[in-house]
């Protein structure tokens, strides 16, 4: 019988199925962090056990921690506690730890595949709605709740009912100045940001098969902001490319097995999905959003939606979002002024995405009154940066390099956008007080956030571009 | 986890859509190390001006005097975003044991039931009507024939619920127990697929 990527990856992993409920569920790896964790561990030591199978699971410090001055402890006593008790659980049930001051330490969705854990054909979880990012290698990957990792650090396993399945088909040349977040923007103005609930998603075509690893990390990365359960891309020979090579991956004979266990993992021509969804890849412009959901993106040159033309899911909120982000509706969003720039998070922070920026403000500065903050995603990104001379033009821009974490895309940690301030921003979130009590979040791709660090306006990048 | 069989309330209406769990607890206060007191900031900037607890925001249902109950109503695809489980620990932790709405997220539905809270997904014209009524009607929400019901007008709906998810909320059973239970199983699976 014709299946599915998804159904083929998640038959090998049913340990058993209810009668009328879920399946229990093997998980290959589990990633984890400082903040939805501490509940889990506490839970475990109530009940007097220990972490099941600790070699499968890989713990890091990202989302509470300073992207400044890394090597002093850290100030903020709440925060410090949560990343004291990580290392003290970790230590106590034998997981290793990537913390703060290692050279793999980073955001957990960047360091997974940079160090090559996330693999294809794995099921990969983590109390993280982004984990969904790893779905790019084809895995099936997702973000859960506390109890959900207590009960992976308890029995390597989760309950889980079978979702729906919706394929994606992106097929065309990009436009100039167009990447894969205005991609993941555009899908998501079309279906909204509950369009894929219950389902999980296979993206493909052949726009899709013609990005790189990283690029299509930050499309299966949005996948929760459509209410996804997870998102993925069949494998293909820039997926083995990528992993080849890398700390964990499989070596010698070990290798040349998997490749070939990989290469069968494709949605079968004639395989069922309960919903598919086709998109033109010609057709996408430069991408911004304007109100207080995902889903409420438009073109650069676009102008913001009135409660007439918008879509039905989102024009009962639309003048709550609109007055929270004091713009209105018909207006033009290019030349929206900005205030602060943020080029980061488990969306945008890898290596492609700040050469991006590089290439494009090499030689030229931040407008005056702009602040840009770049957050690389891990120590490894970091040091790659430096290597390349990339850390000299953010400098020469005006641009602040920071160090490695989730920073100002949620607002955890110091990094917050002041209340009533303009944020345009790589991250994947522009929910209201996401990035700061009153912070006004405009996501766009690090080009799109790069053109506005530069002009101190929402631009059309595209005009900018040779 | 608390068992539920049975709630019959009044309710607090918030008649919001996509309302995240960032709306629900900002992630400023995911700090904690425990799942204890995050109720004091459910739904905290919508409650306060500036981030001030003195400084009560008098239009934002929780705040408003007429409204209580365990029972919180809320516009459709409640708890989309964040997967953090402070969200269902913040709404336990004020007195909520059910939420209503025409359309849940995922993540958040899965949290909720972990956590003895029941999320109900009711029709959008259901959802409507219990907005329609006045703040002293009583919901009863029965988990066992899966109901609810408008007290004052008799209307009623079935709603939708995993069987095995209704089994531990009715007895108080939780995942962890069942999968602890489940360990031979585990073990002999993972030696099979080597």
């Amino acid at each position: 019988m014709a299946k599915s990527l998804f159904e083929k990856i998640w038959e090998k992993h049913v340990v058993k199925t209810i009668d009328d409920g879920p399946s229990v569920l093997y998980i290959d790896k589990h990633f984890i962090h400082e903040v939805t964790s501490p509940q889990a561990f506490t839970g475990l030591n109530k009940r007097g056990i220990k972490v099941f199978r600790p070699q499968q699971v890989v713990a890091t410090a990202d989302h509470n921690v300073p992207t400044l001055n890394q090597h002093l402890p850290i100030k903020e006593e709440l925060s410090r506690l949560q990343v004291d008790a990580l290392i003290k659980n970790c230590a106590e049930h034998g997981i290793e730890l990537y913390g703060l001051g290692h050279p793999f330490q980073g955001i957990v969705h960047v360091i997974g595949p940079e160090l090559g854990v996330t693999q294809p054909g794995m099921t990969i979880v983590c109390g993280d709605s982004h984990t969904s990012t790893h779905g790019a290698f084809g895995s099936i990957a997702f973000g859960i709740g506390t109890s959900e990792v207590e009960m992976v650090f308890a029995s390597q396993c989760l309950l889980q009912s079978k979702p729906k399945l919706m394929r994606i088909n992106v097929d065309g040349v990009l436009n100039k100045g167009v990447v894969s977040k205005d991609i993941v923007l555009y899908i998501l103005s079309k279906i909204s940001a509950s369009g894929a609930t219950g389902y999980a998603v296979e993206f493909a075509g052949s726009a899709i098969r013609s990005l790189s690893m990283e690029a299509r990390m930050t499309i299966c990365n949005m996948s929760i902001e459509m209410g996804a359960r997870c998102g993925m891309i069949a494998p293909d020979e820039t997926t083995f490319a990528y992993i080849k090579g890398r700390k964990f991956a499989p070596q010698g004979a070990e290798w040349d097995k998997k490749v070939a266990e990989w290469k069968q993992l494709f949605s079968d021509t004639d395989a069922a999905f309960d919903q598919e969804v086709f998109i033109n890849a010609a057709a996408i412009e430069p991408m911004i959003t304007y109100g207080t959901n995902p889903g409420m993106g438009i073109g650069v040159s676009e102008t913001i939606p009135t409660t007439e033309t918008i879509n039905d899911t989102d024009r009962s909120g639309l003048a709550k979002s609109l007055a929270y982000m004091g713009l209105e509706q018909g207006a033009a969003i290019k030349g929206q002024k900005i205030d602060y720039v943020f080029i980061g998070s488990c969306t945008n922070s890898r290596i492609e995405d700040l050469r991006m920026v590089a290439s494009f403000v090499k030689g030229k500065k931040k407008a005056d009154g702009v602040e840009v903050w770049i957050v690389p995603g891990s120590k490894q990104v970091e040091a790659q940066a430096i290597q390349e001379g990339i850390d000299k033009i953010f400098e020469e821009a005006g641009f602040q390099l920071r160090q490695p974490g989730c920073s100002a895309c949620l607002g955890m940690n110091e990094d917050k956008i002041p209340t009533g301030k303009y944020c345009i921003s790589t991250s994947n979130r522009n929910f209201e007080g996401r990035q700061g009590a009153g912070a006004r979040t405009l996501l766009a791709s690090p080009l799109t956030a790069a053109a506005a660090a530069v002009t101190g306006v929402i631009t059309d990048v595209r005009e900018l571009l040779n | 986890m608390k068992a539920l069989t049975t709630i019959q309330s009044r309710f607090v209406p918030v008649n919001i859509e996509n309302i995240d769990t960032d709306q629900i607890i900002p992630a400023r206060f995911l700090k904690a190390t425990t799942r204890d007191g995050f109720g004091k900031n459910l739904f905290r900037d919508w409650r306060y001006y500036n981030d001030d607890a003195s400084k009560t925001r008098a239009d934002f249902p929780l705040n408003m005097s007429q409204f209580d109950g365990e029972i919180l109503v809320a516009g459709k695809n409640f708890g989309c975003g964040s997967s953090r489980e402070h969200a269902a620990w913040a709404i336990l932790d004020y007195g909520f044991r059910v939420v209503v709405s025409s359309f849940f997220a995922d993540i958040f539905r899965n949290n909720a039931l972990n956590n003895g809270v029941l999320p109900v997904q009711v029709s959008d014209e259901f959802l409507q009507r219990i907005f329609l009524q006045d703040n002293n009607t009583e919901l009863t929400v029965n988990l066992e024939q899966q109901t609810i019901r408008i007290n004052s007008t008799g209307e009623q709906e079935h709603f939708d619920i995993n069987p095995y998810k209704k089994t531990c909320l009715l007895n108080g059973y939780d995942d962890i127990d069942f999968l602890l239970s489940n360990k031979a199983a585990i073990e002999t699976f993972e030696k099979q697929r080597v």
